[in-house]
């Protein structure tokens, strides 16, 4: 009689569904369908899709092409900690260490133009959280992460570490400017 | 091994003496360490409201993974052991399988429980509940759980052995009821997932004391979330097998269905463990095709079974309801529910908060490229706390109301407080869940310890609507820890303090469940049959909320910078 005792009918897989049973589980598939698909579709149409490309690396490996990059691309530094401002070639690649506990170098992007941005970290996990936007993307080491991206608008953003990675992870703060 | 067999005078139901033991004591652990959880969700709450700021970042750390593990790791499997028992021996009237190995499976929980809380306590291991590598924690943290989970893999075997054992006494005829097929899918599920745990945490641990040199940190991820998402869907087994358990007990409701509810259970089994990846979605290490074939194909499919069960609750409450004939209108069921009994409201609200807040939100978030815009930040919290908190702990205070009575053999104290708590606890938890994803959709940062980023090379101001939602979330936080503490006074005082009750006659024989006769499954079939109109209103109101909630995100998705 009750979802508590065995079912009252003992061939109760014979027993027939109601009508309104049957809609409902209908709604839930279709519905499942549709989200399915709204996702490919945003893969063909949409203009936010998380890049698949990503390469395994150390942190050695990653460190030296970073640097060249910041050596190469440097325009000024700022804060008394001497942070290069590296400008990203329009199209071209730029990268950015996570590590405990700050994001490294700052970038500068100009809006409307499209840049690789390469994503790795030297030590733990961290998250990449740019603010205001929030875009948010985890960073792991040992795997370098390529990612296309194309500011809209122009300003000075944040990226906050939103992996937990030890006791200065608040303070882990980076920026990106976009002129 | 002679046992004895006890008749609750109140509810009819049978315990064997064994099994009635370990129950007890498994629910008392359980309360402990929500007792360990709460205090620690306090300190947590009262850290990361902004205008209070209570604890030192270490500290704080360190308190938010004692949280996390006492919580969502031993207070809920505690819990569910007990359910699992109560589920095999009590519900099929049969003695327990092996008792001693049942005792030894606590116990080996028990040690873990405290190995793991001792490690955090020490400082060394504030790693988070994730313990993501290689971020390491201290040898006995990894250890810890691993003999936790290795007692609960044997309450789970002692589960499948008891319903072998009632099959074989012929405790029963027919098929098991449909409460004991969701407690059976629940340990199916922990099968499987402390199998991954222990996949993921053994290795972990050979390299915590320095026999492995390297994990893989994403390989870590992934395999960790086949325990870490997976252990979630033994919650929900277990809380939606005790919302039909609810209304069986407070309605004497049937389901509408036994067909669409256990083949509801069944796609848990199927599709359920394997929307881990989900949490994998703004990783690097894995395709796009892979995302959204995991979060696609196998979640839907569980995210139907969702649903489904959704609408077979209400729905056989309301069929009950309107055979007793409450049939005014649409909703005259639902008036004249017991809206003062805490096991239905308790119930009843976990159920829609579960739905409405939980099931809607962790679709959105399990959405792969939505999930960029809430990945790690506090929105994650807030959907959890909507499903494992006001889903599944809310159930499981509900269900307590009417397991003191019949388990403990004690009154309630102070009823009135009982009537409220489930308010209190409910309410403020789902508005809590409600305001954590709304900080979360500004961008707030879960496990962070500071919104001003002090010490940082650079200054960032969230928008001023994020520190009125932390400061929300503060409010609703304590209110909610109230809420939490209320029940455990209650029910530990309860415990000691409430007026003792009869046990009922006590036999050293159990007896059988009386098979159906002929007469009863003829009354059951077909001509019985009741219309579920309210539920029906119910049910495309959730749906309505759903679809315009998912299309909402992808137009603030439309709007953030390129990304390809």
């Amino acid at each position: 009689m009750s979802a508590i005792l065995p079912p009252s009918e003992r061939l109760w897989w014979k027993q027939p569904i109601d009508k309104v049973e049957w809609a409902w589980i209908a709604i839930a598939f279709i519905w499942g369908m549709v989200m399915f698909v709204m996702m490919i579709y945003w893969h063909v149409y949409g203009k936010q899709n998380l890049s698949n490309e990503t390469y395994k690396t150390t942190p050695e490996m990653f460190a030296a092409k970073a640097e060249k990059f910041i050596a190469e691309n440097t325009v000024r530094t700022e804060t008394d900690q001497q942070i290069p401002v590296v400008k990203v070639p329009a199209g071209g690649d730029g990268y950015l260490i996570a590590r405990l506990w700050a994001w490294y170098p700052i970038l500068e992007l100009e809006h409307g133009q499209t840049y690789k941005i390469h994503l790795s970290s030297m030590d733990y996990l961290h998250g990449f959280s740019l603010q205001p936007v929030n875009i948010n993307i985890e960073v792991i080491p040992g795997y370098e992460h390529v990612v296309k991206m194309t500011p809209t608008k122009a300003g000075t953003y944040a990226i906050v570490c939103n992996e937990y990675c030890g006791i200065g992870h608040a303070s882990m703060l980076g920026r990106i400017y976009v002129k | 091994m002679a046992t004895t067999y006890r008749t609750c005078p109140v509810s009819g139901l049978q315990f064997e003496d064994q099994a009635e033991k370990l129950m007890r004591w498994n629910a008392v652990a359980g309360v402990l360490a929500l007792l360990a959880g709460g205090i620690t969700a306090l300190l947590v709450i009262l850290t990361r409201w902004p205008a209070i700021k209570l604890l030192p970042a270490d500290q704080f750390y360190l308190i938010l993974t004692a949280h996390g593990i006492d919580m969502l790791i031993l207070w809920i499997i505690f819990f569910e052991m007990a359910v699992l028992y109560f589920a095999s021996s009590t519900l099929l009237r049969c003695r327990l399988a092996a008792p001693k190995v049942a005792w030894a499976a606590f116990w080996l929980m028990v040690v873990g429980s405290i190995m793991t809380n001792v490690a955090i306590f020490q400082g060394e291991s504030s790693v988070m509940f994730t313990s993501y590598v290689p971020m390491q924690a201290a040898p006995h943290f990894y250890l810890g759980i691993i003999l936790f989970a290795v007692g609960a893999l044997i309450g789970c075997g002692i589960f499948f052995a008891t319903l072998v054992i009632a099959k074989r006494e012929k405790t029963y005829s027919g098929s098991i009821p449909l409460v004991t097929f969701g407690a059976l899918t629940a340990a199916i599920i922990a099968t499987f997932t402390i199998l991954a745990g222990a996949g993921i945490l053994l290795p972990t641990f050979l390299w915590s004391v320095g026999l492995i040199k390297e994990i893989d940190a994403q390989l870590y991820r992934m395999v960790w979330w086949g325990l870490g998402h997976s252990s979630q869907q033994i919650n929900v087994s277990a809380h939606v097998a005790i919302w039909y358990l609810i209304a069986a007990v407070v309605f004497g409701a049937k389901p509408l269905s036994e067909k669409v509810s256990r083949f509801a259970f069944l796609l848990y089994i199927l599709f359920l463990q394997l929307a881990s990846a989900h949490h994998l979605l703004s990783d690097p290490g894995m395709s796009a095709e892979w995302k959204v074939l995991n979060t696609s194909y196998f979640m839907y499919f569980a995210v139907m079974a969702s649903m489904i069960h959704g609408f077979t609750v209400p729905g056989a409450i309301e069929a009950a309801q309107r055979r007793k004939g409450y049939t005014n209108g649409l909703f005259e069921w639902l008036r004249k529910a017991p809206w003062g009994n805490p096991v239905f409201s308790g119930m009843f609200i976990s159920l829609v908060s579960f739905g409405f807040l939980g099931g809607i939100s962790g679709v959105v978030l399990g959405t792969e490229q939505i999930n960029m815009l809430m990945h790690n930040t506090f929105y994650v919290p807030g959907h959890f706390h909507t499903t494992v908190v006001t889903g599944t702990t809310l159930a499981f205070m509900a269900v307590t109301y009417l397991l003191v009575p019949v388990l403990f053999k004690r009154e309630m104290i102070l009823p009135k407080l009982c009537q409220i708590q489930p308010y209190l606890f409910g309410i403020s938890m789902s508005v809590l869940g409600l305001v954590m994803m709304g900080a979360g959709t500004l961008g707030v940062s879960r496990r962070h310890w500071d919104m001003a980023f002090s010490g940082a090379p650079f200054q960032y101001e969230w928008p001023g609507a994020a520190y009125l939602m932390m400061g929300l979330t503060g409010i609703f936080g304590v209110l909610a820890v109230l809420g939490g503490g209320l029940w455990i006074l209650l029910v530990v005082g309860s415990l000691l303090f409430g007026k003792k009750l009869d046990g009922g006659k006590v036999s050293s024989q159990p007896t059988p469940i009386p098979a159906n006769t002929q007469a009863s499954s003829a009354v059951a079939h077909g001509s019985d049959h009741v219309a579920v109109p309210g539920t029906v209103v119910l049910a495309l109101l959730l749906f309505v909320a759903f679809v315009l909630y998912y299309f909402v995100n992808w137009k603030y998705l439309s709007e953030v910078w390129l990304l390809s």
